[in-house]
C-alpha cells in the first residue's frame, strides 16, 4: 500500500511537471496527461478499503516543524477514504469532462495546474490528523478555488465572483484556526485522534464554547451555510467542471467532513446539535426556496447545492444527538442520522455531479443556460436529457434513484429528533420534519423546473445554433454517474459495507454500529416516510403547475435586503473608508510627513522620559561661564530668532553665516584650533554657495514665504526643541559609563602624530574618513550632474 | 556652562525644526544648516569642558581637551557641507526645471 501522506504529494509533484509536458506535447489535449493523477491516487487508495472496513487504521508521519510539533501528520479511517476515493474518483470524471469541455486554445496549463493543486490539497485535508496541517491544506483549497473561479479573468463576474468567495472562506478560515489554535490550548495536543481519545476531560474548560464557535464559523463558509451562502452562487462564473468538482461535489463538503469529524470532541454540548442542526435546516429552507426564483440553470443548481448541503449538515447535527442521550435504542436512532449523512452526501455528489454536467453540456451546445431561453431540447439532445432527468429525480427523493433512499433516512431522522426528549417546548421538535418536509417540497419543484423547463415544452427560434448530442467522449462522466444513481439504488450494500458504515464508524468511534449493517432497503411498508413522499409528489406537482401564482410569494422579499446587498455594501463602504482614513494623513505633503516623524519622536522620547523618571538636572558638574562665552551665546541665541524673522533671504543667510562664524568662535574657546579653522573655511564657501542660489532662486515675495507665524508648526519645533534640551541635560548629569577619550591620549605612541585629532582622522579612525571622502565624492558628483546636466527644455531649444 | 549651552542647541534646533517645516526650499536647506550647527554644539559640550590644553601631545603639559569629539566634528563639518552644497544646487535645478521652490506648488497630482 502506498502511504498516504506519499499519494497526498502526487497532484502536487504533478502540478510542478506540467509546464515541461505542456511543451512535450503539444498536439496532445494537456487533460489526458493530468487524468492519470486522481486515476494513480484512486488506484492506491483502493487497497486500504478491505483493511478500513475490517476497522483498521493507519497513521503516517512527516517531521515538519519539530520544534513546535507541527507535523505531516496523516490518518487514514473510514471517513478519509470515503472522502478520498470521492475526491480522486469524482476527478477522474470530472477531467474527462474537462477535455471535451474546454477547447485547446484555452489556457490549459493554468487550468490542470489548479486542479491538481486543489485536489492535492482537498486529499490533505481529508487525510491529515494534524489540526495545523488541516488548516495549511484547507486555505490552499480556497486558494486554488480562487484561481478556478477566476481562470476566466476576463470576465467582470468571475473577478467578482472569486474574490467573493476567496474572502468568505478565508475569513472563515482565519476564525477556524484561533479556534484551533484555542483547542490545542485546551487539550494540549494538536491531533484530533488524540483529542478525540481524551475527549470528557476538557469540556468545562472556559474556551471550550468559543472555541466550538470558532471552528464551526470556518466550516459553515467553507460548507455555504446559511448567511455564508451568498459566495456559492457567483462561483458558478468558473467552468463548468469546475462547479461540478469543487462548488457541488468535493470541495464545499470540506466543512461538513470537518463536522463529522470534529463531532465525537464537541457533540457531548448541546449546543453543538443547536447549531449544526439548525443552521443546517435554515440552509436546507432558504437555498431550496431560492432556487425556484433562479432563471440561470447553474445559479438555480447553486442554490441546489446549497440547500443538500444544508440537509446533510443538519443530518450530522442530529446524528450528534447519539453522544448525548442515554437511552440505547435512541442512540442507535441518532447514528442512522449520522449514517444518513454520510450516504446522502455521496449520493449527492453522484446525482449534482451529473446535473452540473449536463447543464454544462447544454451550455455548451446551446449557447444558452437561461431557461426562459431554453426548452423542448428533449427530441434533440435524448442522452443529456435522460441523464437529467436521472439526477434530478434523485434529487427530488424519487425511486428508484439513490436519493430515494437518503432522503427517506433523513425524513426518519428528522421525525425522531424528539425522542431525544432534549426540548422544553412542545413545538420544537415537530419544526424539525416540519421543515425537511417544506424544504423537499421546494427541491421537488426546481428539480421539475430543471427537467421540464429545459427538455419539454416548445424550442425557441431565437436558438443560435440547433442544439445536438456532443460528443460521445463528453456524456461519458455523466452517464457514469447516471449509472450509478440507479446502481446504487438497487444494489447499496457494497457501497454500505465497505465503505458507509465504516465512515460512519468514524463519526461514532466507541459506539456499538452493528445494527448500521442491516442491508438499506427501499420499502419499509406504509410508514409516515413514505406518506411524505407521496404528499411531496402531490403537492409538488400541483405547486409546480401553478408555478406563476407561486412566484408572487418572491415579491414580498425586498431585492435590496439581502445578504448580498450586505456583503457588496460592506465591502464598499469598507474600502472608501480606508481610503478616506489614507486620504486624510497621506496628503503627499513632505511637511506633513515630517511633522509626524516629529510629533512621534518628541511624544516617543518624552513618553519614555515620564514613563522611566529618567530626567534629572544639576548645575553641580557645570564648569563656570566666562564673559566671552555669554557674548557669543548672546549672539547666536539672537541670529537664529533672527532668521525666522528674516524679511529676505539675504538676510537670512547672512544670520546663518553668523552663527556659523560664531560657532567657529566657540571652537577657539574650546580649544579646537582644527576645528575652528575648517569652519571658518567651509562656512565662508557655504555662505558664498547659498548667495549664489541667491542669484538664480526666486525672492520671497507673497504666500510662498510663510513668514505669517505657524503655530503648530511653532509648537512641533518647541517641542522637539524641549526634548533635545531635556535629554542632552539628562544625558550630561547621568553619565553610566567612562570616556574612551584617554586611549587617544597616546597618538604619538599608537600613531605616530602628535595632533591627536589628526591622529583620530587619519588613523584610528581612518576608514570613517575614507567613507566621509566617497561621500564628498558622491555629492561632488551629484552637484556637478545638476548643474550640467541639460534638462528637456534645453534639450528641446 | 554645559547648562547654558544645551540650551543655546535647544533654541538651535527648534529654530532648525521650525525652518525645515516651511514651504519654502532655502528656508528647508537653512534649517538643516542650522541643524548641523546645533548637532555640533550638542557633540561639543557632551565632551565636556574639562580640559585646559590644546590636544595636541608634547607641547603643554598632559591636561588636554578630549580630543574625540573634536574629531568627530570634524567629519561631520565636511559632511554636511557636502550636503548642503547638493541641497542648493537640487533646489536651483528643481527650480529651473519646474519653476518653483516651493513644496506645495512641488506636491504632485492625488492618488499618484
Amino acid at each position: 500500500m502506498l502511504p498516504v501522506n506519499l499519494a497526498i504529494f502526487i497532484p502536487f509533484i504533478a502540478a510542478i511537471c506540467i509546464p515541461f509536458m505542456y511543451r512535450r506535447m503539444s498536439r496532445l489535449h494537456l487533460g489526458w496527461f493530468v487524468i492519470a493523477i486522481p486515476a494513480i491516487v484512486f488506484i492506491s487508495l483502493l487497497p486500504y478499503i478491505k483493511p478500513v472496513a475490517n476497522g483498521e487504521t493507519f497513521t503516517y508521519i512527516m517531521n515538519w516543524i519539530p520544534s513546535f510539533d507541527i507535523h505531516l501528520l496523516t490518518y487514514v479511517d473510514g471517513l478519509s477514504v470515503l472522502f478520498g476515493l470521492l475526491i480522486t474518483g469524482i476527478g477522474i470524471l470530472v477531467t474527462l469532462y474537462s477535455i471535451y469541455y474546454l477547447s485547446k486554445e484555452e489556457s490549459l496549463p493554468h487550468f490542470y495546474i489548479y486542479l491538481l493543486l486543489f485536489m492535492g490539497s482537498m486529499l490533505g485535508v481529508v487525510f491529515s490528523d494534524h489540526l495545523i496541517g488541516l488548516y495549511v491544506f484547507w486555505e490552499l483549497t480556497s486558494i486554488s478555488s480562487f484561481l478556478l473561479i477566476a481562470f476566466w479573468y476576463h470576465r467582470k463576474g468571475s473577478r467578482y465572483g472569486a474574490k467573493k468567495s476567496l474572502l468568505i472562506t478565508i475569513t472563515g478560515g482565519f476564525a477556524m484556526l484561533i479556534g484551533f489554535i484555542m483547542l490545542h490550548t485546551i487539550t494540549d495536543s494538536y491531533s484530533i485522534r488524540e483529542i478525540i481519545s481524551d475527549v470528557g476531560t476538557y469540556t468545562d474548560h472556559a474556551l471550550f464554547i468559543p472555541t466550538m464557535i470558532l471552528i464551526l464559523l470556518g466550516a459553515f463558509s467553507k460548507s455555504a451555510q446559511f448567511p455564508f451562502h451568498i459566495w456559492l452562487p457567483d462561483a458558478m462564473e468558473a467552468p463548468t467542471p469546475v462547479s461540478a468538482y469543487l462548488h457541488s461535489a468535493t470541495m464545499v463538503k470540506a466543512g461538513i467532513y470537518l463536522v463529522a469529524r470534529l463531532t465525537p470532541i464537541f457533540a457531548s454540548e448541546i449546543l453543538w446539535f443547536y447549531l449544526v442542526s439548525g443552521i443546517g435546516l435554515l440552509t436546507l429552507l432558504w437555498g431550496s426556496f431560492t432556487a425556484i426564483r433562479q432563471t440561470d440553470l447553474k445559479a438555480l443548481l447553486a442554490y441546489s447545492t446549497v440547500s443538500q448541503l444544508g440537509l446533510i449538515m443538519s443530518l450530522i447535527g442530529v446524528g450528534s444527538l447519539a453522544y448525548y442521550v442515554t437511552d440505547s435504542t435512541a442512540v442507535t436512532l441518532f447514528t442512522q442520522a449520522g449514517f444518513a449523512a454520510v450516504f446522502h452526501l455521496v449520493n449527492h455528489s453522484t446525482f449534482k455531479g451529473a446535473l452540473f454536467m449536463v447543464i454544462g453540456i447544454v451550455d455548451f451546445q446551446v449557447g444558452t443556460r437561461d431557461i426562459r431561453r431554453l426548452g423542448g431540447l428533449v427530441s434533440l439532445m435524448p442522452i443529456s436529457f435522460t441523464i437529467a432527468l436521472i439526477g434530478s429525480f434523485s434529487m427530488a427523493g424519487l425511486p428508484p434513484f439513490n436519493g430515494f433512499l437518503s432522503k427517506e433516512m433523513f425524513f426518519s431522522a428528522m421525525l425522531h429528533v424528539q425522542e431525544a426528549n432534549i426540548f422544553t417546548s412542545e413545538a420544537l421538535p415537530v419544526l424539525f420534519p416540519v421543515i425537511a418536509w417544506v424544504a423537499s417540497l421546494f427541491t421537488f419543484i426546481y428539480c421539475l423546473i430543471i427537467v421540464f423547463k429545459t427538455f419539454f415544452g416548445k424550442i425557441h427560434v431565437d436558438e443560435e445554433r440547433i442544439a445536438s448530442e456532443p460528443k460521445i467522449g463528453m456524456l461519458v462522466s455523466p452517464a457514469i454517474l447516471a449509472m450509478a444513481i440507479v446502481g446504487i439504488f438497487f444494489f447499496p450494500s457494497g457501497l454500505q459495507q465497505n465503505i458507509l458504515v465504516p465512515a460512519a464508524s468514524s463519526i461514532y468511534p466507541g459506539i456499538d454500529l452493528s445494527h448500521l449493517a442491516t442491508p438499506i432497503s427501499w420499502w419499509h411498508g406504509w410508514n409516515t416516510e413514505i406518506f411524505m413522499t407521496l404528499g411531496l409528489i402531490v403537492c409538488g406537482t400541483l405547486l409546480y403547475l401553478g408555478l406563476k401564482y407561486f412566484m408572487n410569494v418572491y415579491k414580498l422579499f425586498p431585492t435590496h435586503w439581502s445578504f448580498d446587498t450586505l456583503y457588496n455594501s460592506g465591502l464598499d463602504r469598507l474600502e472608501k473608508s480606508a481610503a478616506t482614513v489614507t486620504n486624510t494623513y497621506m496628503t503627499g505633503y513632505l511637511r506633513d510627513y515630517f511633522r509626524y516623524i516629529f510629533i512621534f519622536l518628541i511624544v516617543v522620547t518624552l513618553g519614555v522620559f515620564f514613563y522611566t523618571g529618567a530626567f534629572s538636572f544639576t548645575l553641580e558638574n557645570d564648569s563656570p561661564i566666562h564673559a566671552f562665552e555669554w557674548i557669543l551665546t548672546t549672539v547666536m541665541i539672537i541670529a537664529a530668532i533672527m532668521i525666522l524673522f528674516a524679511k529676505s533671504r539675504l538676510s537670512a543667510i547672512l544670520f546663518n553665516g553668523l552663527l556659523g562664524f560664531s560657532i567657529a568662535m566657540f571652537f577657539v574657546l574650546f580649544r579646537a584650533p582644527d576645528l575652528a579653522l575648517t569652519q571658518l573655511v567651509i562656512e565662508t564657501v557655504t555662505t558664498a554657495l547659498f548667495l549664489l542660489c541667491f542669484y538664480f532662486l526666486p525672492a520671497w515675495v507673497g504666500k510662498e514665504t510663510d513668514r505669517k507665524l505657524n503655530i503648530p508648526n511653532l509648537i512641533i519645533s518647541l517641542g522637539v526643541g524641549a526634548t533635545v534640551v531635556l535629554t542632552a541635560l539628562s544625558v550630561h548629569n547621568g553619565k553610566l559609563v567612562d570616556s574612551i577619550s584617554s586611549f587617544f591620549e597616546n597618538a604619538d605612541e599608537l600613531a605616530g602624530g602628535q595632533n591627536i585629532v589628526n591622529s583620530i582622522l587619519a588613523d584610528f579612525r581612518a576608514f570613517d574618513t575614507m567613507l566621509e571622502v566617497v561621500v564628498l565624492f558622491i555629492a561632488g558628483i551629484g552637484v556637478y550632474t545638476l548643474v550640467k546636466l541639460k534638462g528637456k527644455k534645453e534639450v528641446d531649444k | 556652562m554645559e547648562t547654558l549651552m544645551i540650551i543655546l542647541s535647544g533654541v538651535l534646533v527648534t529654530v532648525a525644526t521650525y525652518l525645515i517645516l516651511s514651504r519654502n526650499a532655502v528656508r528647508i536647506i537653512l534649517g538643516t544648516a542650522l541643524l548641523t550647527h546645533a548637532s555640533h554644539i550638542l557633540l561639543m559640550t557632551m565632551g565636556g569642558f574639562g580640559g585646559t590644553n590644546v590636544p595636541i601631545t608634547g607641547e603643554n603639559g598632559a591636561d588636554y581637551v578630549d580630543a574625540l569629539p573634536q574629531a568627530l566634528i570634524l567629519t561631520s563639518i565636511v559632511i554636511s557641507f557636502g550636503v548642503t552644497a547638493f541641497f542648493l544646487v537640487l533646489s536651483y535645478r528643481t527650480y529651473k526645471e519646474l519653476g518653483s521652490d516651493d513644496m506645495y506648488i512641488l506636491r504632485g497630482r492625488r492618488n499618484e
